[in-house]
């Protein structure tokens, strides 16, 4: 690691993400007035017409609010990163991975299209799953990556089954036409259906309970990356989605309570879990999920002080949230460790990271003037108007702040005052590209507290407007709104979180022993992974048993079973009149194909069975003879020839196995004599009834004039169906192929 | 199989189904036949060469690798109706150029149609022997 310190860490790989993502948040930011203005961008780009598919970016208040934390925390962490993984050998491959996650990101937060919008949705999840398991050498990395792909992409069905449900209930993917018909969801018959769908979609990104446990897990990834996707931007995807469909989905009961004890249970459980942490980056994992619980609990309603609260704190946590997460990185960087016990004293050595790590911490312990401040006070305000239970709701507000505020200190205090502890490492100060996140992030946390107008007039506003899709409802961004309830909440939170702080370290103990002895969620998923394997190893030795004669007869037995049903089901045997206008010749065949058959039947040789089957398909080509139709006779007598040479080539190598014992060929011959006779009675019933013979007249009439052939059969083959036909033959040759693969491919590995 | 009339017999059988393959191939537009039954009689002419006289000579008559064969019938087929588009119509419409043609006869009729049907023979002919040549070599 020191070695990567002395080498210069300015590389292409390293500085070209950094160069896309300013480029793109400076554009962004120029979008800032017109949006502020109360316009909105819409750019349309037709892709898949035919499907309502369209390339459709809108850049409405909602959208630039997350385009700005996209590419403006974007570019600090790959600054960050820059330095963090400078010298590494898959550098390269990080930057990529960090670059497509954040214009993926970007593609889904500018989406007007639902089906462009789930085309990023995916692509985040899968650049995720990329960078969680990053570091693929280790073992829990490569878990951690899998669960969070499994649990994330679960939810990305079920978005893609709502997004379906929606574009056939509302007639339209754009989301724009959307909200012009309020009440086109909630009023439908499909709208709980569509609801669940959604939330599931929403709850597995942005890790609600119950499946919250792959964010923690998550933190294998490296430091840059918990910092961008698990805590600023990707789990804030599931939240997008919510405040995207709220014009759209909320207002119900279902949506105000799901919304509300998710979201509530969430919070009080991560605040909760976060003091339980020894390692740093864990507890401030854990406070992520907090800060995804509250923002569900106040997108469940519909009040202007609650949409205003989640806008602002959505702002807030971003910012303090990213700048800790870079924190601990530099501490882990300059020190070896991340566990708070043996951190302490840092400031001495660290000043600049400590002082980046004080104010963030004093924004998220909600101190003023800063901007956490407000955020906090909003959230009280806006808990104490929701529409369900004002007061538990704002009770599980103030104790995951309180909770929160003593997080703050765990995480931004001990390690950096009092006594010098025993880390690894001596600790070092960071390098400034790595600084300059943190310090930026935090100071802008300062700035706007002080400031608040800066962004509630041209980022706050909008985005509520956006939310609600009605103008006008956004509360007021304000430090001293005078001695009010809220504030009270807040003096309150403080005394309660200091005493939460002071004792720490014994509800610390209690909670390990708490946890260590309940089932998590965490172990219940390997439990249901197992539980699937155990499903598949048992259902492929059912039907896989490695014999061929089984595989047939399971082939044939479900082919018997399903037609035979379905007669029977539908009560549809209507047998027609039996009276054959058989001829001599016909006779002839019948007796020389019934000989053929009973050969292949009775006869204990292999070669006298393939020769048997010969003489079957000769009869049947002379009667396509009989009925005139040469090409499809010649056609069959060619096949047939082929195949009795592919059989008898086949069967020559094959091993004499025992036969399968009579019980086995009792069985066998029931299962051919019933589905030799359903197979019969369907084709009698089909050719009882009248053929259709329009298309003949068609084909009749058209093949000559039209395409200069006398031999339909042969035109419509090379003409009138030549891309019918293109498709058959590729089929030819991708058989040939596979077969060429197991003969050569099979025996060679064996050898071996 | 060293049988000294199977493979005279051969010899002298492959010439002629090549040559009613490629008969039952152009007379297919009118008459019954095309690229399908022509592709399978030429394959089973080289089969019955196989037989007699091996599959490495029948892979050294045959020149090129079945399965390069059938992948080039396929390209040819591809080829014939991406074709349609030079004049504007959509994929795989049949174009027809009649040469030397008078007012009573059509003269030669050559077509993209003509072309796809080749490319039909090629598949079938070539996925067949390929199958047909390792599983006879797959002892």
């Amino acid at each position: 690691m020191t070695s990567s310190f002395s080498r210069s860490w300015l590389s292409l790989a390293g500085l070209l993400p950094v160069a896309i993502a300013t480029t793109l948040f400076i554009l962004f930011l120029q979008a800032v007035p017109v949006i502020a203005a109360g316009r909105t961008l819409r750019q349309v780009w037709q892709w898949v017409p035919g499907l309502g598919v369209d390339l459709s970016f809108v850049i409405d208040g909602l959208s630039l609010t997350f385009a700005l934390l996209i590419s403006g925390i974007g570019a600090l962490v790959m600054l960050y990163s820059a330095r963090y993984l400078a010298g590494h050998v898959h550098q390269a491959r990080f930057s990529l991975l960090l670059t497509s996650f954040m214009l993926a990101m970007l593609g889904l937060v500018l989406s007007d299209n639902l089906l462009t919008l789930f085309v990023f949705w995916e692509l985040t999840t899968i650049t995720s799953y990329l960078l969680i398991g990053f570091d693929h050498s280790a073992k829990k990395a490569r878990r951690s990556a899998l669960q969070a792909l499994l649990v994330t992409g679960v939810g990305g069905l079920a978005l893609l089954a709502a997004i379906i449900l929606i574009g056939t209930t509302a007639g339209t993917f754009e989301l724009s036409e959307l909200r012009a018909m309020p009440a086109i969801l909630t009023g439908s018959t499909l709208y709980l259906p569509i609801l669940v769908l959604v939330l599931l979609a929403a709850f597995t990104k942005s890790a609600q309970m119950p499946f919250h446990f792959w964010l923690p897990n998550a933190m294998a990834a490296p430091t840059p990356v918990s910092a961008y996707l698990h805590s600023a931007t990707m789990v804030k995807a599931g939240i997008y989605l919510l405040a995207r469909m709220h014009p759209s989905l909320s207002g119900t009961d279902v949506w105000l309570w799901t919304l509300t004890i998710a979201g509530a249970v969430t919070t009080v459980f991560a605040s909760i879990m976060a003091v339980r942490q020894t390692d740093l980056k864990l507890a401030l994992a854990y406070t992520t999920l907090m800060a995804l619980g509250a923002l569900t609990l106040l997108l469940g309603n519909s009040t202007g002080y609650a949409i205003t609260a989640a806008v602002t704190f959505l702002i807030v946590h971003s910012l303090y949230k990213a700048a800790l997460f870079l924190v601990i990185g530099i501490v882990d960087h300059g020190t070896g460790t991340r566990e708070v016990d043996r951190l302490s004293g840092l400031v001495r050595a660290m000043p600049v990271t400590a002082a980046a790590a004080a104010v963030a911490a004093l924004s998220m312990a909600g101190f003023p003037p800063f901007l956490g401040f407000i955020g906090k006070e909003l959230k009280y305000a806006g808990a104490l108007a929701v529409a369900s239970e004002p007061v538990l709701v704002a009770g599980a507000v103030l104790l995951s702040s309180a909770l929160m505020f003593a997080v703050a200190g765990i995480v931004a205090l001990r390690p950096f005052w009092g006594k010098a502890g025993d880390p690894p490492k001596p600790p070092k100060e960071g390098p400034w590209a790595m600084l300059l996140g943190p310090v930026v992030l935090a100071g802008l946390g300062a700035f706007f507290g002080i400031m608040p107008s800066v962004i509630a007039t041209t980022l706050v506003n909008p985005t509520v407007t956006a939310i609600l899709a009605e103008p006008g409802e956004a509360k007021p961004l304000l430090l001293w709104a005078g001695i009010n309830l809220p504030l009270l909440l807040s003096i309150a939170t403080f005394v309660l979180g200091a005493f939460l702080y002071a004792l720490h370290r014994p509800l610390r103990r209690g909670l390990i022993w708490i946890t260590q002895r309940t089932p998590s969620l965490d172990g219940g998923w390997d439990g249901f992974l197992a539980g699937v394997m155990a499903v598949c190893r048992w259902q492929t030795q059912l039907l896989q048993t490695g014999i061929l004669r089984r595989y047939l007869f399971l082939t044939f037995a479900t082919a018997f079973v399903a037609m035979a049903g379905t007669l029977v089901a539908k009560d549809a045997i209507d047998l027609p009149n039996l009276v054959p206008d058989v001829l001599p010749k016909h006779g002839m065949l019948f007796v020389l194909i019934f000989l053929g058959l009973a050969l292949t039947v009775i006869t204990q040789s292999r070669i006298a069975a393939i020769a048997g089957l010969g003489v079957v398909g000769i009869g049947i080509a002379m009667l396509f003879i009989l009925f005139s139709a040469p090409d499809v006779a010649i056609t069959q007598l060619l096949v047939e020839t082929l195949i009795v040479v592919l059989f008898a080539a086949a069967a020559l190598r094959l091993p004499h196995l025992p036969r399968g014992g009579s019980g086995w060929r009792f069985w066998d011959a029931m299962l051919a004599l019933g589905l030799g006779v359903t197979t019969t009675a369907i084709l009698l019933m089909v050719t009882a009834s009248p053929v259709d013979r329009e298309l003949t007249g068609f084909f009749e009439g058209a093949s000559w004039p039209e395409a200069f052939g006398r031999n339909i059969v042969n035109v419509i083959l090379v003409d009138f169906r030549a891309l019918d036909t293109f498709g058959e033959i590729a089929v030819v040759l991708v058989a040939a192929i596979g077969a060429y693969a197991l003969l050569k491919g099979t025996p060679e590995r064996q050898k071996k | 199989m060293n049988s000294i009339i199977l493979i005279a017999g051969a010899r002298l059988l492959v010439v002629l189904m090549l040559v009613f393959s490629l008969f039952m191939l152009i007379r297919g537009h009118n008459e019954p036949g095309g690229g399908f039954i022509g592709g399978l009689l030429a394959a089973i002419g080289f089969v019955v060469y196989a037989i007699a006289c091996g599959t490495r000579d029948a892979r050294r008559a045959l020149r090129f690798r079945p399965s390069s064969i059938a992948g080039t019938g396929l390209g040819l087929a591809l080829l014939a109706g991406v074709m349609a588009a030079i004049w504007g119509d959509t994929l795989f419409t049949g174009q027809w150029l009649f040469l030397g043609a008078t007012e009573t006869d059509k003269g030669w009729p050559l077509s993209t149609v003509l072309l796809f049907d080749i490319g039909v023979y090629l598949v079938v002919l070539g996925a067949i022997l390929s199958i047909v040549f390792s599983l006879e070599e797959a002892v």
